[in-house]
């Protein structure tokens, strides 16, 4: 359909947009692109994601634990999930920019309140998936509740939690393109920035996003397959991916 | 023409010149004050006077969200099929629409525009893409749960491959892919009110034509979420409806 | 024989009465309540059946003005008889001016400054004041694009820094190289690609010598909330914008360097389209735009922007009360 030729050589362009500045489509000597250029995008990028996933964490382990650890709370807690997922991110930026404001911290309670659904109800259903008779043994031996939780239920509930912690890091990641509408520099300027970097710089910046996407999910895929304690099967959350 | 630039000059004009084929009324003053003018949390009365701005839009929504989840759904069911009996294909299988998952929506939008130009297909190409992942893997989940006692049974019966997987296999399948159907549409829904930026509609249109303006954030929220809902919810009645002897799962 | 005279007769008095009545609403409208100084049938678009096999797509880019003016053309043709689809919200000039390129759109509304500045890459400080000046050179570049550009409206519409007025009252900002020396606490607000541009950002920093705690990228949408919000002590604003015509809460800084160039609005169209589309395409464009003047524009952004009224309805009005649609 599109020839081949053509796809090559927007890759190249776009390669080359990310490896070496150029002059601004727009003129005026303005230099863009160049590894350092696009840096300062990504990093504000991963920057606020960071700080969102740290919050919704914060926030979200604990009660999925609590919940989890007593067994109350389903409704709510599985219910949390399945709306979270509804919720249009677009919709949510916009709405604390108008409440708020603009600038990292909005941007990231914003992306925070997006990722704290997968947490919170991976981090519930890992605890219920727990083999009750763990912690019975745990309890029978004298352990105190943030005990149980902490060194019994947790490390084998860990697998199932990080891959909760995988999909609100990846919606995060990719939410925080669209931080550029509201005060924030990422990857989106380059990416709805067609006028100024060119053809060459929207797929530049898309496929730094893609690339950085990837290696989240592959640096966080490490981790979970290191908390996963040797010999508990790695069962697949397919109901809470 | 000069470009009039100093503090209040352009308040006082309005009211005095308009222009010569409109009467003076037609220019107005108009109040930065009240709900509407002065951006209150959320305005009943201009919601309800301007729900029509919404409604096609919202068709529009639903008319992407189906047709990606249709084509997500063919392919992602289509791809299960054939590498459940070819198990070699899996791994990359699943590593591919796995990457398809990860790249994030707007990028891809906007890389299609080139090619694909502005319109429903640049919108629903990535969104189909980012369904394939969740779809393929509750399919090929439910599939392997299939329990032996049922495919023993299967071919005791003397069945052939084809009769098992359409008799056996795939209904006892339903629960899982049905899952992943279910998560596959409330995702698209969301993600889908930003399909406006390949210039294909939506709900993400009207928000983005006054986006700082609370009540219409508010409305377009409200009506994205409501759509999501009562489509899983059609999708939970339905099988029920349609699947009565399935157990439910505890989810 | 006696009976056809009679019908001839009857029938020539009927289309006299028939003319009467005509002459009579006709006279009637110019005193009625909606145009003054225009005789309504002078201005009225006249559908013609033949423009009806041609497809016009009007497209707009992501913001109030543009969809307004969108809307008044694609209206406007669509009164003429022409098959008018829309494509509003397009995203910025050189996407526009590739869809216009690819077929996808026949036309837009473009600003003079952006053609020069954006599309052709002609410094700001080449692009002329004078709007017909501007226009001959954007036409003449278009035209070897393959693009027609049409003659400009009365309005002109340019970037400006805009601040609070407490703001510009508290340091005595009039022009914006008064804010030599004071602007490096501010906090400048503008579109992302305003970073990179010699019109914006860039030309502040080398024309006006200007530097600024920081610059903060936001959607158009959001240029006065930021103001309001106080994330931003300086946004980049638009001259016509409805909040700086409603209030005087906002103060518009002096382009005392003449940095930043106005533009008035031309509609641009694909040639092929144009000449397909026949005189009434010209015709009905260059009629539609004649009433808009500041003021207009400013009224019509104000009851989308302020009264939150769709850009349809109020370019159906303003249609309606210029006399060009019924």
């Amino acid at each position: 359909m599109i020839p081949l030729a053509s796809v090559i050589d927007s890759f190249v362009g776009a390669f080359d947009f990310i490896l070496h500045s150029r002059d601004a489509v727009t003129g005026g000597h303005v230099q863009v692109g160049g590894i350092p250029y696009i840096w300062t995008f990504a990093r504000t990028q991963l920057e606020v994601s960071a700080v969102a996933l740290g919050g919704a964490l914060a926030v979200g382990m604990p009660i999925g634990l609590v919940l989890g650890h007593i067994g109350k709370g389903e409704y709510f807690a599985v219910g949390f999930g399945n709306a979270g997922r509804a919720v249009p991110e677009i919709a949510v930026v916009f709405l604390l920019a108008a409440l708020i404001g603009i600038g990292l911290g909005n941007v990231a309670l914003a992306l925070g309140i997006l990722g704290l659904p997968p947490i919170l109800t991976n981090t519930f259903v890992a605890m219920r998936q727990v083999d009750p008779t763990a912690v019975q043994a745990a309890e029978g031996v004298g352990m105190r509740p943030w005990e149980v939780i902490v060194r019994v239920e947790l490390p084998l509930a860990a697998p199932t939690i990080m891959a909760g912690v995988r999909t609100a890091a990846i919606n995060i990641f990719a939410t925080a393109t669209i931080a550029s509408f509201v005060g924030l520099s990422t990857l989106g300027d380059l990416v709805t920035g067609r006028n100024v970097y060119g053809d060459d710089g929207v797929l530049a910046g898309a496929i730094v996003i893609a690339v950085l996407a990837g290696l989240i999910e592959l640096a966080l895929a490490g981790v979970q397959r290191l908390l996963t304690p040797r010999g508990l099967k790695l069962q697949r959350a397919t109901r809470s991916a | 023409m000069t470009v009039v630039a100093a503090k209040g000059l352009l308040f006082a004009d309005a009211a005095n010149r308009c222009a010569p084929g409109l009467p003076a009324s037609f220019c107005q003053h108009h109040e930065t004050t009240g709900c509407v003018g002065g951006n209150g949390l959320f305005c009943p009365g201009w919601a309800v006077d301007n729900f029509d701005r919404y409604v096609g839009p919202f068709f529009r929504h639903l008319e992407i969200v189906a047709i990606s989840v249709v084509a997500g759904f063919a392919v992602a069911l289509a791809l299960a099929l054939f590498s459940h009996r070819h198990r070699v294909l899996i791994p990359p299988l699943l590593g591919a629409t796995g990457v398809l998952y990860t790249i994030p929506s707007i990028a891809f939008f906007f890389l299609l525009l080139p090619i694909t130009g502005f319109g429903l297909v640049t919108a629903v190409i990535p969104l189909s893409a980012y369904t394939l992942q969740i779809i393929y893997r509750n399919t090929l989940a439910g599939l392997a749960n299939v329990p032996a006692d049922a495919k023993d049974a299967g071919r005791g019966m003397g069945m052939s491959d084809r009769q098992l997987l359409w008799r056996v296999e795939l209904p006892l399948a339903t629960p899982e892919v049905v899952a992943g159907l279910r998560i596959a549409i409330v995702s698209t829904v969301a993600i889908a009110t930003l399909a406006f930026l390949a210039g294909a509609g939506g709900l993400g249109a009207p928000l983005y034509a006054q986006p700082d303006f609370k009540t219409n954030i508010i409305m377009v929220g409200a009506l994205t979420i409501a759509m999501a809902l009562t489509l899983d919810l059609i999708v939970v009645l339905s099988r029920r409806f349609l699947m009565p002897w399935q157990r439910a799962r505890p989810r | 024989m006696r009976g056809l005279r009679v019908r001839a007769a009857l029938a020539l008095m009927l289309a006299a009465v028939l003319a009467l009545g005509i002459a009579a609403c006709g006279g009637g409208s110019d005193t009625g309540s909606t145009t003054t100084g225009a005789s309504s049938s002078e201005n009225l678009i006249q559908s013609n059946p033949a423009n009806g096999k041609v497809t016009i797509t009007v497209g707009s880019k992501n913001f109030t003005e543009e969809y307004i003016l969108g809307e008044i053309y694609a209206q406007g043709l669509e009164a003429a008889g022409y098959n008018v689809k829309k494509k509003l919200n397009l995203g910025s000039e050189t996407i526009a001016l590739k869809a216009i390129k690819d077929g996808q759109i026949s036309g837009y509304p473009e600003y003079t400054s952006t053609a020069l500045g954006s599309l052709f890459s002609v410094p700001a400080d080449q692009i002329p004041a004078n709007a017909q000046e501007a226009y001959a050179q954007a036409k003449a570049k278009l035209a070897n694009e393959g693009v027609v550009a049409y003659p400009p409206t009365p309005f002109a519409d340019s970037n400006a820094v805009g601040t609070l007025t407490s703001t510009a009252e508290k340091d005595n900002l009039t022009d914006i190289s008064d804010l030599k020396g004071v602007s490096q606490n501010m906090v400048l607000a503008g579109s992302p690609e305003c970073r990179e541009r010699i019109d914006c950002l860039v030309g502040l920093e080398k024309n006006y010598g200007l530097q600024f705690k920081k610059f903060t990228p936001v959607d158009i949408g959001l240029r006065y909330t930021v103001l309001d919000k106080g994330d931003a002590d300086l946004s980049i604003v638009f001259t016509s914008d409805a909040q700086l015509a409603n209030s005087n809460k906002y103060t518009v800084l002096k382009d005392d360097k003449e940095l930043i160039p106005a533009g008035n609005v031309i509609f641009l169209a694909s040639k092929k389209v144009a000449d397909e589309a026949g005189p009434d395409f010209t015709d009905t464009i260059e009629k539609v735009q004649g009433n808009l003047t500041l003021p207009v524009i400013q009224e019509l952004n104000s009851r989308v922007d302020i009264d939150k009224e769709e850009p349809a309805a109020v370019a159906h009005d303003y249609l309606m009360q210029s006399g060009y649609i019924k």
